[in-house]
């Protein structure tokens, strides 16, 4: 039988504001995911008991710990979570062995060195049993939260950016260890972030969470694949969000008119001929046209233009391609890719758009504020590598 | 040398700094941790010995312990003894005296232990009493030792508002200072130097003592 999992529903207006509601399954490791000040920390603390929030519900394990109508609010400590704080709030007077003891509180007395020892061997940290925060590394600190996180054998395991105070080459190794750990985790896992990648890696499903307002949940292909609106797409990262109508549905395709050209895309007939929408070309469905021979697919969508923005980022070289319309299309190819096809600033080049990658949203209020604000503005956090596509 | 004299300091510091203890902890805490509107009065109010000349504390303390007030009374109503000119009366006063020196390190040492660090301890199931003694307390350690062997420093040579509210009572209220002060009025320089080196040097090694444990046990927590 499957434990019951997480239920979150938070309302509140100040101080901070907060519409949210997400649900997590036993063993599911779902990422929250949004910019700075997003509210990904205070769901988080509203989960473990340390936010009060002003209307909301909190269901973990079959427990209730929260539920402001009935006025139920379980303290922090009755509540059977397990948190790895952003900077891993050690106990820095205690020993590593000490620190998980600490958690151990439920365990008889005697038991608890050993089950210490065992959760610091877990998490590869033998031998390091008597030495202090201080005298660890950062990914050792980070083990040792989350063995100290595990000791209480939680209901909900949270992690709070748990990889953004170490070194990239830790980070890589503790994303396998947790990656292998998650295996024996029977409850549910939430782990927030600002790293894509990082939340594509790990996480089974994704929560997209803007100003306090949980946007989107799904799993991380999904979610750049079919973005709900234009604002999750550009929180996930998709740069390429533009304005259409709906001309016909025909054939297995919809035909969308854009800048004063006829595009196909996959048939998304849920919109009606004639209507306004908003479409996305995730970079990964747009093809670089050989400049020596034909290239595959290039029948489907052709778009020329002009390379207004050509910047090389190590292996990958950034691209940004200005149509006759003024709009630009950005993507990314292989450095090598780039020299041989001789792309600078000011080259003419064709890509095409692959109509199975063109996903129509339904325009709101709310995108039509977030497009006269700067748009790369609140994609400025996103961290992800340019996709192979050519 | 007037040994009952630094008897009585001694034991009016070791009441005082025992008596302030729990009561600055508690306050310190209170203070870190909490944002209310009127702090700012509170933190200012308890900090008002620091610059009040301490006859005027003293005066005051006079005139709201005395007989004729409701505090005086109900407690010479209780214990059957008045408050004002004895040892009791020392031990209040120099309670309120030393309530800067109590609740200031203290309160600076509570604010340093990091919100996540609490925070951690309710989810790892500890009680509030378990949280506090078993990180809060280990952490603010430094903070609580410096305020307490201050407040006792700072009782030893306190001459004012003792002399205010205990007068100079032999075995009852004449403390050292007030002993010293005493032997200069009698032209008796000799005594007094004498007491006045035992105070120099317990203050010093006071001071001492606070800025090396607090750098060692910083140190340690580091």
């Amino acid at each position: 039988m499957t434990e019951p999992g997480l239920t979150l529903t938070v309302r509140q207006r100040a101080p901070i504001s907060m519409n949210a509601e997400l649900s997590c399954a036993s063993g599911e490791v779902l990422a929250l995911v949004g910019p700075s000040g997003s509210g990904k920390t205070s769901l988080l603390r509203v989960i473990a008991g340390l936010l009060r929030p002003a209307e909301g519900a909190v269901a973990c394990g079959g427990e209730t710990w929260l539920d402001t109508a009935r006025g139920l609010n379980l303290p922090a400590r009755s509540r059977s979570t397990g948190f790895v704080f952003q900077n891993y709030a050690l106990f820095p007077h205690m020993t590593a062995r000490q620190n998980v003891m600490a958690a151990l509180g439920e365990s008889a007395p005697e038991k608890r060195p050993r089950r210490a020892d065992e959760l610091l061997e877990k998490v590869h940290l033998r031998g390091l049993e008597a030495r202090r925060p201080a005298e660890l590394s950062g990914g050792q600190q980070q083990r040792v939260a989350l063995a100290r996180a595990l000791a209480r054998n939680p209901k909900v395991l949270l992690l709070d950016e748990p990889f953004s105070a170490v070194d990239r080459a830790t980070r890589e190794r503790l994303y396998y260890e947790l990656a292998e750990l998650r295996r024996e985790l029977r409850m549910p896992v939430l782990l927030v972030t600002h790293d894509l990648d990082e939340a594509s890696m790990l996480a089974d499903r994704m929560c997209i969470l803007h100003r306090g307002v949980t946007l989107q949940a799904a799993a991380p292909y999904e979610l750049r694949a079919r973005p709900k609106n234009a604002e999750v797409a550009r929180l996930v990262g998709l740069h390429n969000v533009y304005r259409g109508t709906v001309l016909e549905h025909r054939g297995g395709q919809t035909l969308l008119e854009w800048e004063g050209g006829v595009l196909e895309a996959r048939l998304q007939n849920a919109f009606a001929v004639g209507s306004k929408v908003e479409w996305v070309v995730p970079p990964a469905h747009i093809v670089l046209h050989r400049r020596d021979r034909p290239s595959r697919g290039e029948h489907e969508n052709p778009v020329s233009g002009v390379i207004s923005d050509c910047v090389l980022l190590g292996e990958n070289t950034s691209l940004r391609l200005r149509v006759a319309s003024g709009a630009e299309i950005q993507f990314s190819v292989p450095t090598h890719v780039a020299q041989r096809n001789r792309i600078s600033r000011g080259e003419p080049v064709t890509v095409s758009l692959l109509a199975e990658g063109i996903h129509l949203m339904t325009r709101t209020d709310a995108d039509e504020r977030g497009l006269k604000e700067n748009p790369i503005s609140t994609v400025a956090y996103l961290k992800r590598s340019p996709s192979d596509n050519v | 040398m007037d040994w009952p004299a630094l008897a009585l300091s001694l034991k009016l510091s070791a009441w005082t700094a025992g008596l302030l203890l729990p009561l600055a902890i508690v306050a310190a805490r209170w203070l870190a941790w909490s944002q209310f509107r009127g702090k700012s009065w509170v933190e200012g109010a308890l900090a008002l010995p620091l610059v009040l000349p301490p006859t005027v504390l003293g005066y005051y303390l006079l005139v709201a312990l005395g007989a004729g007030t409701a505090i005086g009374q109900a407690y010479q109503m209780v214990i059957g003894r008045p408050l004002v000119f004895t040892f009791e009366g020392l031990v209040l006063a120099s309670i309120v005296f030393n309530l800067p020196f109590a609740i200031q390190p203290m309160q600076r040492a509570f604010e340093s232990i990091p919100r996540d660090v609490r925070d951690a301890a309710a989810c790892c199931g500890m009680t509030r009493w378990q949280a506090f003694v078993r990180v809060e307390l280990p952490l603010a350690w430094p903070g609580v030792l410096s305020a307490m062997v201050l407040t006792f420093a700072h009782t030893l040579g306190e001459f004012g508002v003792v002399l205010m509210v205990g007068g100079n009572i032999p075995g009852e209220t004449k403390t050292i200072s007030i002993a010293i002060y005493d032997r200069v009025q009698a032209f008796d320089l000799s005594a007094a130097g004498t007491m006045s080196a035992v105070l120099l040097v317990l203050a010093l090694g006071a001071m001492i003592f606070v800025y090396s444990t607090s750098s060692r046990l910083a140190r340690q927590h580091d």
